[in-house]
């Protein structure tokens, strides 16, 4: 055919000459890209709050940054809950329990980003200058950000250390007030990680300290490239871990907060892992033979928290009649799938210091008298929060809020649901602005304590941790008295008292414990996890 | 003549402008919640920031005052701060965009290469085979819901066969700096040692969400190349050429076709909003890193100060794609320009 006469010869020469260099271009690099790119996708459900595992205890968050960019002084065993060396070797408490002195690593480097190139390895000073931004406020990132750490605060570990000593480059001593047996549990927990504290001093020196949390600088396996909003976080091998060369070149956290789209990818292969599968998702995702559904117990609980300072819910009748409402069994049904067992207590089962409790039964009868003797015969209106995210403890909130809602309306209590984006959500309900909200726990140390301070203390109220707004002095005392012993059976007993009292009182109704579930390619192996804290990715590859 | 036309023209886009902007500014007072939190997206600002931002904002002046501190506002970059994630809502605009208007031209480019041709065959076979077949496709793909097209080529391609990606723009694990913001550009231009394997993921990704967009664009330009196209060739200086004896490709590609492609040129550029548009359900159904997946987002999480940016640029956006269309269909077409005077 011939051309148009508008459509010259002299249009066609640049045109050729560009699909040739488009051409070729691809030809070269495809030469040498004979090696497929490395890494693993992780399809995560919610947007990090933070970098920095010491001012959050958001699940979705610790997850996606504290196993992966860093290191505590010690762990435990998932199997045996034994303590572990990590970055230290060795540690060794004084006979009055009131010293505990870390023997440190040599040799571990840190992160070298393109915002910091550390000059030297982790020593005692990155150590004390971690704890000492925790419970010094003299510390110069004390302050920084909300200056907020509900994790230790919560545990009271503020009010426990004395002074944290740097006997020389590669010792520590923590000095504490008083012995406490679960300091070591929380010295493992993943909130505890090293920080590098000459990355602190050159963002001081830059006047720039708003970006400790967010730029973060660790010892982990991989190290920070960079966060897109709702939509990737990216990290790249940390090309000296001490432990060991595993890390895959890179790791991406995909973030898709909506459950079925994060089945799908993984159904795609665009995802390797894929956190929170449902469990009304897990037949379609084991029928696949190139998928793996990996089952863990964890210890947990999700319960239904009433804000203890807000009229009604200060009355213990009120709390009683919307304990006495609601239908456990259905919400097992509907919501869990026989993938969770419905609560007995506060504690899971699993917990060395559990005990079955009377808990409340599916009575509206019983549940109308309390309403009438706490002075609301014709019920009230409510607001019911739903947690906008899966989570092991609660995985379909939303639906769990509908049940509610259809068994409070027959009572005589309207309900209405409030859903936020999670960290939003999160945030409104630290400032006890909910009437009610239906939220969980997830446990990151075997230590019973872990389910009683950072819920339900006085000073877990103040760091806005605890949603049931309820500060009781006589509770309190009895986690300080079995937080003073180390004595098991005499802890026991403290701790069961504590679940007695909390039944008794119903600042949160218990409602089940979830199983975690995890869908994986079947390429992808060395994912650990743990029945307590965030899943680690640092032995995970491909093949 | 055409000065006069412009002037116009840019008369009533400083109208447009001005409507918008007023629009905008006015939702922050129909906005549930705080006014200082909907300007500026502070929101928990302690005492002397709340002063700061008081004085900022012009609150306690008289309105007009208010909306011209908006104006400069507006014009200095400074839209205010994401409730949700706390960043500049214009940094998040200049990121996001490109991607949605990336979407929306090659959308828009498919649909130019296959629809103008198929409209042109339409013609010039009318009512004869071609013709039925094309346009019956046509009603089709006109009539089918964009999101459950999307829905469904997901379900067949991705989910069923597995042949394509369902979400985002490139695997994500290769790592391309944004340069121009065209996906296929930046691999191009960024030396990246997997760039053969990333152009061609990338062009995977493309596949489904480009063609979800271009259906209704390739649809309505094959309807309009068609109807042109019959209304051209029934013109006296077609039928001379006729007479002349030239064929029937002569007389379409020499003669018929540039006349005819001027009421489409003038399509493309209205197609532009309803384009925009769509691109939003399209990117929130393939997790379209674009503008539009942003602001569905943000009215979800009720994020006042993303959503006024948001509707801001997209309006801005679409006003001057209108418009360029306008000025050069106007310019390409003498006669348009009569028109738009009204004295013809």
């Amino acid at each position: 055919m011939p051309l148009p006469a508008h459509l010259g010869i002299r249009w066609l020469l640049p045109i050729t000459a560009l699909l040739c260099t488009l051409l070729s271009g691809c030809g070269d690099r495809t030469a040498q890209a004979q090696r497929k790119i490395q890494g693993i996708v992780y399809c995560a459900e919610a947007n990090p709050i933070s970098f920095n595992p010491q001012v959050t205890t958001t699940g979705s968050t610790i997850d996606i940054i504290a196993n992966q960019l860093y290191n505590t002084l010690i762990s435990i065993d998932p199997l045996t809950a034994e303590f572990r060396p990590e970055l230290a070797t060795a540690w060794e408490i004084s006979e009055d329990g009131k010293q505990i002195t870390f023997t440190l690593r040599k040799d571990v480097t840190f992160h070298s980003t393109d915002y910091f190139t550390p000059t030297r390895t982790m020593n005692a000073d990155d150590v004390v200058f971690s704890f000492n931004r925790l419970f010094d406020v003299y510390n110069p990132f004390h302050f920084v950000g909300d200056a907020n750490y509900p994790y230790f605060q919560s545990v009271g570990m503020d009010q426990l250390i004395r002074r944290i000593v740097k006997v020389d480059d590669y010792t520590v001593r923590f000095e504490l007030f008083s012995s406490e047996s679960s300091f070591l549990s929380n010295i493992a927990t993943d909130f505890a990680v090293i920080l590098s504290q000459e990355y602190a001093m050159q963002l001081v020196e830059q006047e720039n300290k708003q970006d400790f949390d967010m730029l973060p600088v660790g010892t982990g396996p991989y190290k920070y490239k960079g966060f897109l909003r709702d939509n990737l976080i990216r990290y790249h091998k940390h090309p000296g871990y001490w432990k060991h060369d595993l890390a895959m070149d890179q790791l991406v956290y995909d973030i898709t907060t909506n459950n079925t789209s994060r089945i799908a990818k993984m159904l795609t292969k665009e995802c390797d892992i894929t956190a929170h599968p449902s469990a009304t998702q897990l037949e379609t995702l084991a029928a696949r033979s190139d998928i793996r559904v990996d089952k863990a117990v964890n210890l947990n609980v999700g319960y239904w928290a009433f804000n203890t300072e807000k009229p009604p819910f200060d009355n213990v009748l009120v709390r009683k009649a919307l304990a006495h409402s609601i239908d456990f069994q259905k919400i097992m049904k509907a919501v869990f799938y026989g993938n969770g067992i419905q609560a007995r207590s506060i504690l899971p089962p699993s917990s060395w210091a559990f005990q079955t409790q009377a808990m409340p039964s599916y009575d509206p009868e019983r549940a109308r008298e309390f309403l009438i003797q706490a002075g609301y015969p014709d019920g009230f209106e409510m607001d019911l929060w739903a947690m906008p995210v899966s989570r092991i403890y609660n995985p379909n909130a939303r639906k769990m809020a509908e049940l509610i809602q259809s068994d409070l309306r027959e009572i005589g209590i309207r309900a209405t649901i409030v859903e936020y984006e999670w960290n939003t959500f999160l945030e409104r309900v630290g400032k006890h602005e909910h009437d009610s909200v239906l939220l969980g726990w997830a446990a990151d140390t075997p230590d019973p304590d872990n389910f009683f301070s950072p819920l339900l203390s006085c000073t877990a109220t103040f760091s806005g941790k605890n949603p049931a707004n309820w500060c009781h002095p006589e509770f309190d005392l009895l986690l300080t008295q079995a937080l003073d012993t180390t004595d098991l059976q005499q802890r026991k007993q403290f701790y069961q008292q504590a679940q007695q009292m909390l039944i008794a009182e119903l600042p949160v109704v218990p409602i089940a414990h979830g199983m975690r579930f995890q869908a994986s390619n079947t390429s992808v192996m060395g994912i650990e996890l743990r029945p307590f804290g965030g899943i680690s990715l640092a032995n995970a590859r491909k093949n | 003549m055409f000065a006069d036309f412009l002037f116009r023209r840019l008369s009533l886009l400083l109208f447009m402008l001005f409507a918008l902007t007023a629009f905008t500014f006015a939702l922050n007072y129909l906005f549930p919640g705080d006014l200082l939190t909907n300007f500026s997206g502070e929101l928990n600002a302690n005492y002397s920031q709340t002063q700061i931002l008081e004085q900022k904002y012009h609150i306690d002046d008289n309105l007009l005052i208010q909306y011209q501190a908006f104006l400069v506002r507006l014009f200095q970059g400074d839209w205010g701060l994401s409730l949700s994630s706390g960043q500049a809502v214009f940094g998040h605009v200049k990121q996001l965009f490109p991607a949605t208007i990336e979407l929306c031209v090659y959308a828009l480019i498919v649909a130019l290469c296959l629809g103008i041709p198929a409209g042109v065959i339409c013609s010039a076979y009318h009512n004869k085979w071609p013709d039925k077949v094309i346009s019956s496709l046509t009603l089709l793909g006109f009539s089918i819901p964009v999101f459950w097209l999307a829905l469904l080529l997901i379900m067949i391609f991705c989910l069923s066969f597995g042949w394509f990606p369902m979400s985002g723009r490139i695997g994500l694990l290769y790592e391309i700096p944004p340069v121009t913001n065209f996906i296929l550009l930046d691999i191009w231009l960024h030396d990246f040692p997997y760039g053969g394997q990333a152009f061609a993921d990338a062009l995977h990704h493309l596949t489904l969400p480009t063609v979800v967009l271009a259906m209704y664009p390739t649809t309505v330009l094959v309807r309009f190349t068609r109807d042109s196209m019959l209304t051209v060739l029934e013109q006296n200086y077609i039928k001379t050429a006729r007479a002349k004896g030239l064929n029937r490709r002569q007389l379409i590609l020499d003669h018929a076709l540039r006349n005819a492609l001027l009421p489409v040129i003038k399509q493309i550029g209205l197609q532009f909003s309803t384009l925009i548009t769509l691109a939003m359900v399209t990117e929130v159904i393939f997790s379209w890193p674009g503008i539009g997946r942003w602001m569905i987002e943000s009215i979800y999480q009720r994020d006042y100060p993303a959503i006024q940016g948001g509707l801001l640029a997209v309006s801005f956006f679409v006003i001057f794609a209108n418009m360029l269309a306008d000025v050069i269909h106007t310019l390409l077409d003498p006669l348009a320009r009569n028109q738009a005077h009204g004295k013809v």
